[in-house]
């Protein structure tokens, strides 16, 4: 995320909202799907759940949701 | 043509010489060659030309924004800084730019081809768009690098984006020169960029109009020199700030020079050759708009790119326009046939030269050809040249010929 949006690290609070205070809009919750599925090795980019990402949190819920998933299916 | 009086007030540039006004003039005066051999280019097969005149590598960060550089391709992020310079240089104020009475007309031939290669080597052979980013297509798109530069400086007028290879600046100072006089803009941020590409190169390769002569690669293009052999592919963005008069006195505005004719005609005779009789048409439509007389004409800053055919016809035209007293140059030897920023470029070279009264020589011009023995071609320095009377003339593959008058004012 610092590396995507060139933010600061400091930013990156779990509650820090993405839209309203690190100042993401559309267009960069596209390349945030894309840098994180390169980052995790793992599409993700047609789960209904992204939609509901609001936090930095959220993300990071959401990533630790879909790998045990995808763990517990293979 | 009737209307309110057109002037320029700002000039931007980013160049084979680096970014900047300042270091493109002293590269220019110096008379310094930035062409290079491009060596991942010889890995082609069928490419044969691998010289260029690339814009040297530099770090947009600090320079445009993410928010805005997101969208940009390397031309995008020329244009826009180029733009910025040129604003900056007229000193417009926000309320200027960002007003609405003030509008952009930046063409270029395509999008970027780098982005281009980019999406197409992700997206063959098996056909998939995952991991595409969103500023992709804003990238590649025909007004990328008008709509890039409306948004990052806050532009509410009118947003153009003439293509044409290598008169999208001509063009597009013509357009922003149409609309100031027409009164539909009081300002407007004019001119053109591209990039180098191998692409771009092939282009001219393939039908042998390319220059080959890599030992050593700064010694080309020449334009009109009876050794010449085809166009070396520069880069950059040059961009003007054109302004109607009364609005740029009443704010103490420093004019450059006043444009006063637009010749603009199409060669219908051939795609690709050349025709003296119409490049000479758009010279003598320009002069007629602008109430000139060839004695009145003090130089002529030719198109003249380098290649057998082109620049025969061009020496031609001037021939039957002006006749042979009238002092020419190109400065395609020095930053190349940048294409879409050809105009913008040449045009920000020619009021400086207007400014300094010096005229810059062809450089690596030796011997002229034949053909174009009856002209003044300037040759070796820069001369001592008060010019209140020139021409500036573009050509392009596709038939659009033009020719702009600038008078000192």
């Amino acid at each position: 995320m610092v590396e995507e949006f060139e933010l600061e690290e400091s930013e990156l609070g779990m509650d820090a909202r993405l839209y309203e205070e690190l100042g993401l809009d559309s267009l960069d919750s596209v390349d945030m799907v894309v840098a994180l599925e390169k980052a995790f090795d793992t599409r993700m980019g047609q789960e209904e759940e992204l939609r509901e990402i609001r936090t930095v949190g959220d993300i990071c819920r959401f990533i630790e949701k879909l790998q045990k998933e995808r763990a517990e299916q293979a | 043509m009737s209307g309110k009086r057109v002037v320029i007030t700002g000039r931007g540039a980013v160049s084979p010489y680096g970014t900047g006004c300042a270091v493109f003039f002293d590269g220019l005066w110096k008379g310094e060659s930035p062409v290079v051999i491009m060596p991942e280019w010889q890995r082609i097969s069928g490419l044969y030309s691998y010289l260029a005149a690339p814009v040297p590598d530099f770090d947009p960060k600090k320079l445009i924004p993410r928010k805005f550089r997101r969208t940009m391709g390397p031309m995008s992020i020329y244009a826009t800084l180029a733009s910025m310079e040129a604003a900056r240089e007229a000193g417009l104020d926000k309320e200027c730019l960002t007003g609405g009475e003030t509008g952009v007309a930046i063409g270029s031939t395509t999008g970027s081809p780098s982005v281009f290669e980019e999406f197409y080597r992700k997206f063959l052979p098996d056909e998939t768009v995952e991991d595409m980013r969103s500023g992709m297509f804003f990238k590649i798109m025909g007004h990328s690098c008008s709509a890039n530069v409306s948004l990052a400086l806050g532009i509410r007028g009118e947003q153009w984006a003439p293509a044409s290879a290598c008169t999208s600046a001509a063009q597009a100072l013509g357009l922003g020169y149409m609309l100031v006089a027409s009164g539909r803009q009081k300002v407007m941020l004019c001119g053109g960029a591209d990039e180098v590409h191998s692409t771009v190169t092939m282009v001219f390769d393939v039908l042998h109009a390319a220059s080959r002569k890599h030992d050593p690669p700064f010694m080309t293009p020449s334009p009109f020199d009876e050794e010449r052999d085809g166009v070396v592919c520069g880069a950059g963005a040059g961009m003007l700030v054109l302004e109607e008069y009364e609005h740029a006195v009443s704010r103490g505005a420093r004019i450059f020079a006043e444009i006063k004719g637009f010749g603009h005609v199409n060669d219908c005779g051939n795609v690709a050759a050349p025709g003296a009789d119409v490049m000479a048409a758009a010279m003598k439509k320009a002069m007629k708009e602008a109430g000139v007389v060839p004695d009145d004409v003090d130089y002529v800053s030719a198109h003249a790119t380098g290649t057998e055919q082109g620049d025969v016809a061009e020496g031609r035209a001037v021939a039957m326009t002006l006749g042979g007293r009238v002092a020419v140059s190109s400065l395609k030897g020095h930053i190349g046939h940048a294409l879409g920023a050809a105009g913008g470029l040449e045009t920000v070279a020619l009021l400086e030269m207007m400014r300094r009264e010096e005229a810059l020589p062809t450089l690596n011009l030796k011997r002229p050809d034949r053909a174009v023995e009856g002209l003044n071609l300037l040759m070796g320095r820069p001369v001592a040249k008060r010019m209140d009377v020139v021409l500036k003339n573009n050509f392009a593959l596709g038939g659009v010929n033009t020719s702009l008058v600038f008078r000192r004012i």
